[in-house]
């Protein structure tokens, strides 16, 4: 056992045991995998994607760039670190080389996410985070306070002082201080992973896989926090020295091995060599030295830093100053370490330490510049971005002394100063073969790589990286990343300051995509509207399609129909009785005020202001462009009352055209608009018995022609309650459109069904509607048009008002590509086989006029834009946008089908009862 | 994701907003005395500034008003958020 007795913050008393590849291990809560694994002595290993070289762990948390394994139980989850991974009973995990595995079943866990609203948000509970939190808590102001590691004091090992006590205590007090503040949120294992406009940070929190209070597990959640102030407290980034040899497994950061003795009790070496560039790592080997190892300091610098000299000298740690490690020997793990004059110096363990990084990612994500710092070796938050504060070690600030005071300003805790520190040296490798001068270990990538990208030219960081995919793995470069641009410079000869590093981009470490979808997934993924009578549909063995967000019953198939048999089935029972259809998703609006005429005068192409009251007239609206945007009926309630239906799935976009007009154009006019869509529900009831159903079930209602005529509106009443019955027909049968508040429309429905029993009344769906509609050449805005195609276009001419001066899309109308005869038209076609049902989108070729095909590129007339079997016809037919269409009826015209030319014949759009000998019953 | 001050409900979130490109374009006063040429530019041409840009926003997933604002295109700030409405 690796574990030292008076070391870490592991809860002894408890224990927790993992199985790592099979093998089961006990550890204590305070563990991660990685600190599990080596307390057993048993190093973590993994083989390098590129040499199959062997790989240790390098790090001890979000930095380590070998260390990935699988999580098996209690879910799986692929490519996480075995550093980050806390050790909890029962967890089961497996080393990785190369991909993971993804679970194949579905995740029950619950992922969901919480708003933050914040005077600051702080990043990091380290020494800086902690002051900056506490100084703001003490103004009044509110704070969200995160940090990823479990427990809050970031690289606080214990052994500091502050304000006279030692630290664990001071992080305890301040801890306890925040948590009387209720405008203060402190979330531990939470990792601030992205920061965007406005002082907006999307955080992770891990919440591992325990029960809540209301017996659900939340996995993990993600923090949307919107702060006035955001302050990145989040640390520096130890890195390594490229050396020769260094990614063999055995070679630690310093800094690592540090934090796994202070957090875990876990000594990860007993034969210890130090390479150093700055005094950070002769705190490692001082305590790596009291846990009882054997420990030797080799410092980059002509001299050691006079006060840490003294100290090791007192505790018998050689120091050696102006020496280096260039490389390393031993197989599956480190035995020595190679100094730079050749000596071999006999070890399990060599720590690097190669100076300080900041954490500056989240600068960076929101475009703050970065300059380089000669003395840290590294690039800094440069130019004040607004809304950003950066304090402590992520702003290059690392003395315990002087980050308190950067993070507390005036009231800031003391801690006392280090004597006689010496600057780093800035120092990205030793002498030795770049072949083998590992500067990314997670990609494999060395110097010799970097040499060879600036062999081909590129001389920037951003080519380099993607030349190399150095800093592209799960590390995203944290350690390499600086090592790379440090080497570049060296290799080109041009001073790192004039480098421009890699821009950061979110996330800063792997986020699981369960974590962002949170909790909208399967039915919560978008909403679904359902009408009032959807449960009569479900009931009746409706097949449903998605239009929109609403279910709407497409067809009511009986035993042993297909689509095509129930549709043909449907369609001939309008066509020969009645048929009653679900219409209640058409886009209803409600629209008052005394310039309620003279707006839809300007919205439709027609005239509306000249509709009477009681009357219905079909509608259509255009863009300033002149292209159809929607149709629908209007009916006029009363002189300063109209109601308007627009198709299904155009319902909002039609308000908020009109409200865009009312709001920002013609804002003199005094007109009010509503959604009534959900308030009335409709039903279609239609077919030559239509009028039969209608007079049976409102008794109240003369039904006759004479009385109730084509596109007129009757109010009635049914058992006290108010019904509007409108003869409107989208099937050119006769028809009756009957709108009852939503609460009463299961009640009238099924009146509707009673009495049309004698009829043999068929609920027909959305499918057979299409055809019907298509068998009159009614278009569908959205199917039959595409936003190029103009009321002549369809063959609407009659619906464009020449007497209005002005409404809008008429004055496109007189530009001449509206005037093209070889405008595409709305036609029918109709394969002349009588048995081809024409794939929707087809398109539909020209030939030369002695028949043959013309060699490529063969002209393109138009494309089908619907098609179906019909059963009037006893015949599939499309329609079809054709060049010049209505010019070419009677020609026959070919569309290619699965490699066949099919023959079609082009007709008018109007293929059933051209006179509307029907409309009236 | 930005803040966007609405002039009724104060800064939101940039998702509930819908934008409706260059402010200030009137709908001329008689289309039909227009060439064809001044008409397509009613219709079709927008400018497209480096910089400051004053635009139509909508408050869609909120009060559902329109406004103007001033944004500048190259940093996508807002300069002066106003209620002005054309
Ligand atoms: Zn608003």
């Amino acid at each position: 056992m690796s574990r030292v007795p008076g070391f870490g913050r592991i809860d002894r008393s408890r224990t927790v045991t993992i199985t790592v590849d099979g093998v089961p291990y006990t550890g204590h809560p305070g563990d991660t995998v990685a600190s599990v694994l080596l307390a057993h002595d048993v190093h973590p290993r993994t083989t390098s994607v590129k040499y199959g070289r062997p790989r240790g762990i390098t790090g001890a948390w979000t930095e380590d760039p070998t260390g990935l394994i699988q999580v098996e139980e209690p879910f799986p989850e692929p490519m996480l670190l075995a550093t980050t991974v806390e050790a909890t009973d029962g967890l089961v995990v497996r080393g990785v080389n190369g991909q993971g595995r993804l679970a194949e079943v579905a995740d029950t866990a619950r992922y969901d996410r919480r708003h933050h609203h914040c005077d600051v948000l702080v990043v990091g509970a380290g020494p800086a985070g902690l002051v900056a939190a506490r100084a703001a808590a003490r103004r009044g102001e509110s704070v969200v306070l995160v940090d990823d590691r479990a427990d809050p004091g970031g690289t606080l090992t214990g052994t500091e002082t502050i304000d006279g006590e030692p630290s664990p205590a001071f992080v305890a007090d301040v801890v306890a201080e925040l948590a009387d503040q209720p405008e203060v949120t402190h979330l531990q294992r939470t990792t601030a992973f992205g920061h965007y406009d406005d002082g907006f940070v999307l955080a992770l929190e891990r919440r591992g896989d325990s029960v809540d209070g209301y017996g659900l597990r939340t996995r993990q959640r993600v923090h949307r926090i919107r702060a006035s102030r955001v302050v990145v407290a989040a640390g520096a980034i130890e890195r390594p020295v490229v050396i020769e040899d260094g990614d063999r497994p055995g070679v630690v950061l310093a800094s690592a091995a540090r934090d796994l003795l202070h957090r875990h009790g876990v000594l990860v070496g007993r034969e210890v060599v130090v390479f150093t560039t700055n005094d950070s790592a002769y705190a490692a080997a001082l305590d790596l030295h009291e846990a009882g190892a054997g420990v030797r300091v080799l410092d980059a610098r002509d001299e050691a830093p006079r006060g840490w000299a003294r100290a090791c000298a007192e505790r018998g740690v050689a120091v050696t100053p102006a020496a280096t490690v260039r490389g390393t020997r031993g197989e599956e793990r480190i035995t020595a370490a190679v100094t730079g004059d050749g000596t071999e110096i006999p070890c399990d363990l060599l720590l690097l330490s190669g100076g300080w990084t900041p954490a500056a990612h989240l600068v960076s994500h929101v475009g703050g510049a970065l300059t380089y710092d000669e003395t840290l070796g590294a690039f800094v938050f440069g130019e004040p971005v607004a809304g950003v504060e950066v304090i402590g070690a992520a702003n290059g600030t690392l003395a315990l002394a002087d980050v308190l005071r950067e993070a507390g300003g005036a009231g800031a805790p003391h801690a006392p100063a280090e004597d006689d520190g010496a600057p780093p040296r800035v120092l990205w490798r030793t002498e030795g073969d770049p072949a083998r001068q590992f500067v990314d270990v997670a990609r494999d990538a060395t110097v010799a790589d970097i040499a060879r990208a600036v062999g081909a030219g590129l001389t920037h960081p951003e080519h380099v990286k993607r030349y190399t995919t150095i800093g592209t793995a799960h590390d995203q470069g944290r350690t390499s990343g600086m090592l790379a641009i440090g080497i570049l410079a060296e290799l080109t000869g041009r001073p790192v300051a004039a480098m421009r590093p890699t821009t950061f981009r979110p996330p800063f470490v792997p986020v699981a995509f369960a974590a962002l979808a949170g909790r909208e997934r399967g039915d919560l993924f978008d909403p679904v509207r359902t009408t009032p009578l959807h449960a009569w549909h479900v009931a009746a063995g409706a097949e449903f399609e998605d239009v929109g967000q609403w279910k709407r019953a497409r067809h009511y198939p009986r035993a042993g129909e297909d689509m095509t048999a129930a549709v043909l089935r449907e369609c001939a029972a309008v066509r020969t009785s009645v048929g009653i259809m679900d219409a209640s998703t058409l886009g209803t609006i409600d629209v008052r005020g005394p310039d309620a005429p003279v707006l839809l005068d300007r919205l439709y192409t027609n005239m509306m202001s000249s509709l009477k009251v009681g009357r219905v007239r079909y509608g259509v609206m255009c863009g300033n462009d002149g292209m159809v945007r929607d149709d629908g009926t209007v009916l006029r309630l009363a002189e300063n009352r109209y109601l308007v239906t627009t198709t299904t799935g155009n319902a909002a976009a039609v308000l908020d055209s009109m409200e865009e007009w009312l709001q920002t154009e013609w804002t003199d006019l005094r007109v009010r608009l509503t959604s009534v869509t959900d308030h009335w529900s409709i039903a279609a009831v239609a077919g030559p018995r239509s009028r039969d159903v209608i007079g049976a079930v409102f008794g109240d209602l003369d039904v006759s022609n004479d009385a109730f005529g084509f596109m007129t509106w009757q109010d009635t009443v049914l058992d006290g309650t108010p019904v509007r019955v409108a003869r409107i027909s989208f099937s050119g049968e006769l028809a009756f459109e009957v709108s009852v508040a939503s609460g009463y429309a299961s009640a009238v429905w099924a009146r509707l069904l009673a009495a049309g029993q004698a009829y043999g009344i068929t609920p027909y769906g959305t499918e057979t509607m299409h055809v019907l509609r298509a068998e009159k050449g009614y278009p569908i805005i959205g199917q039959d048009t595409d936003g190029t195609v103009s009321p002549h276009d369809l063959g609407m001419s009659w619906a464009v008002s020449a007497k209005k001066d002005d409404f809008v899309g008429k004055r496109s109308y007189t530009r001449p590509e509206n005037r093209n005869p070889l405008r595409k038209q709305l036609v029918s076609l109709l394969p002349t086989d009588a048995a081809t049902k024409l794939p929707e989108g087809s398109q539909i070729v020209g030939f030369c006029a002695d028949g043959r095909l013309p060699a490529p590129p063969v002209p393109m007339l138009g494309h089908v834009t619907s098609s179906y079997h019909s059963a009037e016809l006893a015949r599939p037919f499309a329609l079809a946008l054709v060049k010049g269409g209505r010019d070419r009826v009677g020609e026959v015209v070919h569309v290619p089908v699965e490699g066949e030319l099919v023959p079609a014949l082009i007709g008018s759009s109007v293929l059933v009862d051209p006179e509307g000998a029907r409309r009236d019953g | 994701m930005q803040l966007i001050s609405c002039p009724w409900c104060g800064p939101r979130e940039e998702v509930e907003f819908s934008y409706g490109g260059q402010a200030a374009v009137a709908y001329p006063e008689h289309p039909a005395a227009l060439t064809d040429e001044q008409w397509a530019r009613f219709v079709f041409f927008r400018d497209n500034p480096k910089g400051p840009f004053a635009e139509r926003w909508v408050h869609a997933a909120g009060c559902r008003r329109w406004f103007t604002a001033v944004r500048d295109t190259r940093t996508h700030r807002f300069v002066s958020p106003s209620e002005v409405t054309s």
